[in-house]
């Protein structure tokens, strides 16, 4: 056996290699290491790592099963708490939340307790392991609005309980931003992503895509005219934000969401595909946050030279630390501390670069980080054929200007309270990113967890 | 999967397919548009509704063959399907939500250029169900590709047909028309302009010279179509607009077509779409109406 303070390492994609292909970035774990892994969990009677995971997860519970070799049993109590464990096992923040709580994180490195629910998770996958179906459907029907984790997460609970649970989904494929946002190398589509959405709906979870809810229909209709009881809205963060500098509508400029979208939902990296996408050879992507990484990876894959432009400097990056890692291995160049001023066009309308000004970090701001300022005089041009701003997303007013009664706050995000998803309207409730703006997968399914709760309590009671 | 019902070449390269899709055909309005996808490996091609039928869950499109994508769309026949049809998407026309007392006081003028009389249709026929009898103006290259005349006729106040050619019609642009009109002493309060980029932007440097307020509707590039992409942003006054969300109808007087054009250009033009092809490389395949789809 290894040193316990160290964990298990996990095999990977040699960086050269993979800056060129769409393939998984990281191969996870064997059974041999996965039970090795496991073995360094002390399996802690007041587990802090529970209180670290926002589904509150039996961490210790799911790995000492694994360490007896027990998957499926693993697989059992994972399941109880969370019904995307492949996909978190990917794309959690595991760092801030489960394993930055573990003991062996202060001494050592703590458990890698995301690989290890990705091992089992993935195990559950390829054995066909099905997830228990209700005993009983009580007929009451519920409608939930969107597929992406947080409407999943609440469809696959209530169905659990005996719902008759109908997802509606505005777009053609069903996972929201695990489908149009997170690439392909991260988050594999067919292998992961499909195959979690199979266990929901087999479940005896409907969905219906296609259906803009507030266009195709409302939610008053669905309520009034096609008898849904109960609604959870899990619509999502919206829509892109963009600089508001000139020449942001230049052709080559792109939102991350547009550019993520082109490849990952409609498959623009694969030729026998439809859409096309603007591989580019010089991209600057504006933005530090996880989105902005993806972008940038995927420029990368798709032939180009990539630039993250990002206006505070490398500590105050919003992106996951191993997402970060991941993009400089591959070869993504840093301009930080750096901030656009203006895209310049050429004759045609199309981008021929940008011209940029150095910032430095000055006083703390509301928020505790130190707020970049301009260095006067710093301005520079940087040449460029294409532009991706990954600054954020508003929320999307179609919801909420539709449906009568639902309240919005100041940011538009709709209210709901955060233990039930209840929203000022009597049988609506909401969570994900929705309520809370742009957050993260597990955030998203906690909300939907909260949001099943907050319906089965609100029609039991009736 | 959404059948195919009827499926009509009505002139060179222009199509019209009615569609089974229920919930579409339920809750659409006059100015709303759907996007469509013909298959797995296909493209969501936003097109505009040009009639409805909601008892029987019917929606009617035209389509002028552009690209790879709606060329094979062309070759779909009665019986086939299109796997995924969304809508009603876009805001319904402004008048739709107006109120009637005043809207029977309002005298329109509609100008439609090429396939934009397919989406014009439907507000005037809105028009002559709520009792009100509006102008429209058609304009198309030569005879052959005017479309939709019959219709228009029998929901229009007036109709006038021109042609660039003169083969038909009015001989002249569709602002030859325009002119013509107000000469003759007609008085409108409202414009409502749709049609190529190039032919709404002339029509509305003539409104805003008639003083007469004008809508147009934008076509721009569309991914998703629900506000997500950002793909579909537009220059308007000193705001930055998604066509999908805020639109597709805007104030005419206010857009910015010039950079509309070159948006556009991006697929539509020679130059634009050698450059296309170039940023495109391996995942260059079509949907520039150039080079047929070929890889
Ligand atoms: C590129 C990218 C990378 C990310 N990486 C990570 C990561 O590594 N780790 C992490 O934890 N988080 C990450 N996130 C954030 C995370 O994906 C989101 O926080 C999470 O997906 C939110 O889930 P949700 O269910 O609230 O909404 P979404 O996943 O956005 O799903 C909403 C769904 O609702 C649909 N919808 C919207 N409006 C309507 C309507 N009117 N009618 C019907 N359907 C509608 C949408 O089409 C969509 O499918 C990333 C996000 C992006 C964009
Ligand atoms: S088409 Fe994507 S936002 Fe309008």
């Amino acid at each position: 056996m290894g040193d316990v303070l160290k964990r298990v390492p996990v095999r990977e994609q040699d960086a050269h290699v993979r800056a060129a292909n769409f393939e998984e970035v990281c191969y996870g774990y064997n059974r041999e290491e996965a039970m090795e892994e496991a073995s360094r969990c002390l399996n802690c009677k007041n587990a802090k790592c529970i209180q670290g995971c926002p589904v509150s997860i039996n961490i210790p519970g799911f790995i000492s099963k694994v360490r007896e070799g027990d998957i499926e049993g693993a697989y059992k109590v994972i399941g109880e708490a969370s019904a995307l464990p492949a996909i978190c096992g990917r794309v959690c923040p595991q760092e801030s939340q489960c394993e930055c709580k573990c003991i062996r994180g202060i001494k050592g490195e703590p458990v890698s307790i995301g690989k290890l629910e990705r091992y089992v998770a993935d195990y559950a996958l390829e054995h066909d392991i099905k997830p228990e179906r209700a005993k009983q459907k009580n007929g009451r029907r519920v409608a939930v609005i969107g597929s992406g984790p947080s409407g999943l997460t609440c469809a696959g609970d209530l169905a659990k309980l005996g719902y008759d649970v109908t997802v509606f989904e505005a777009l053609h494929e069903l996972g929201g931003v695990l489908v149009y946002g997170i690439p392909e190398f991260r988050l594999p589509k067919q292998k992961v992503v499909k195959k979690e959405i199979e266990k929901v709906r087999e479940l005896g979870v409907n969905f219906e895509t296609n259906v803009v809810i507030g266009k195709s229909t409302t939610i008053d209709q669905l309520i009034e005219e096609e008898k849904y009881e109960a609604v959870f809205i899990g619509s999502g963060a919206g829509l892109p934000m963009f600089m508001g500098i000139p020449g942001e509508t230049a052709n080559g400029v792109f939102s991350a969401n547009e550019y993520l979208t082109r490849s990952n939902l409609m498959k623009a990296f694969d030729s026998s595909y439809d859409t096309p996408i603007a591989a580019g050879k010089k991209v600057a992507v504006v933005g530090g946050g996880n989105v902005a990484m993806d972008a940038a990876r995927t420029a990368l894959r798709l032939g180009a030279e990539v630039h993250i432009i990002y206006r505070r400097s490398e500590a105050e990056l919003p992106a996951r630390v191993e997402e970060v890692h991941h993009a400089k291995e591959e070869g993504v160049i840093f301009d930080l501390l750096t901030n656009p001023k203006e895209i310049l066009e050429d004759e045609n309308g199309w981008v021929k670069g940008m011209r940029v000004i150095r910032m430095e970090l000055g006083e703390p701001d509301a928020s505790g980080r130190r707020r970049p300022v301009e260095i006067p005089g710093s301005e520079y041009e940087i040449e460029l054929d294409t532009v991706i701003m990954s600054l954020g997303t508003s929320p999307n007013p179609l919801i909420a200007s539709t449906t009568k009664g639902l309240e919005t706050n100041r940011r538009k995000c709709i209210v709901a309270e955060e233990s039930n998803g209840q929203t000022s309207k009597a049988c609506v409730f909401a969570g994900g990113d929705a309520v809370t703006g742009a957050a993260t997968v597990i955030l998203a399914m906690g909300a939907g967890k909260a949001g099943a709760k907050g319906i089965h309590e609100f029609l039991s009671g009736r | 999967m959404y059948q195919i019902r009827k499926a009509e070449k009505i002139a060179d390269k222009i199509y019209l397919m009615d569609i089974e899709a229920p919930r579409v055909a339920r809750h659409c309005e006059p100015g709303q548009f759907v996007i469509v996808r013909m298959d797995e490996k296909g493209e969501r091609i936003p097109l505009t509704i040009c009639d409805y039928n909601r008892e029987e869950g019917i929606v009617t499109i035209v389509f002028q063959t552009v690209g790879a994508s709606t060329y094979k769309m062309a070759g779909l026949k009665a019986g086939d399907s299109f796997r995924d049809f969304t809508g009603p998407l876009g805001r319904p026309s402004e008048f739709v939500s107006e109120d009637p007392e005043s809207l029977s006081r309002k005298k329109f003028l509609f100008v439609a250029g090429g396939v934009g009389a397919a989406p014009v249709y439907p507000q005037v026929k809105w028009m002559k169900e709520h009792g009100i009898s509006a102008d429209v103006i058609v304009g198309s290259k030569t005879k052959d590709l005017l479309i939709l005349e019959q219709e228009m006729r029998e929901a229009a106040g007036s109709y006038y047909p021109c042609t660039d050619d003169g083969t038909y019609g009015h001989s002249g642009m569709v602002t030859s028309m325009i002119e013509e009109l107000i000469e003759k002493g007609n008085q409108y309060d409202v414009c409502i302009a749709i049609g190529p980029v190039i032919m709404m932007k002339f029509v509305c440097l003539l409104t805003k010279k008639l003083g007469i307020p004008t809508i147009v509707s934008m076509n721009p590039i569309m991914v998703d179509g629900t506000g997500m992409c950002g793909a579909c942003r537009l220059r308007v006054g000193d705001e930055i607009k998604f066509a999908c969300v805020d639109g597709p109808e805007f104030d005419g007087h206010l857009v910015d077509f010039d950079n509309a054009m070159k948006r556009q250009q991006m697929y539509r033009t020679e130059e634009g779409r050698a450059l296309l092809k170039l940023q495109e490389g391996d995942t260059h395949h079509g949907g520039c109406g150039n080079c047929g789809g070929e890889k």
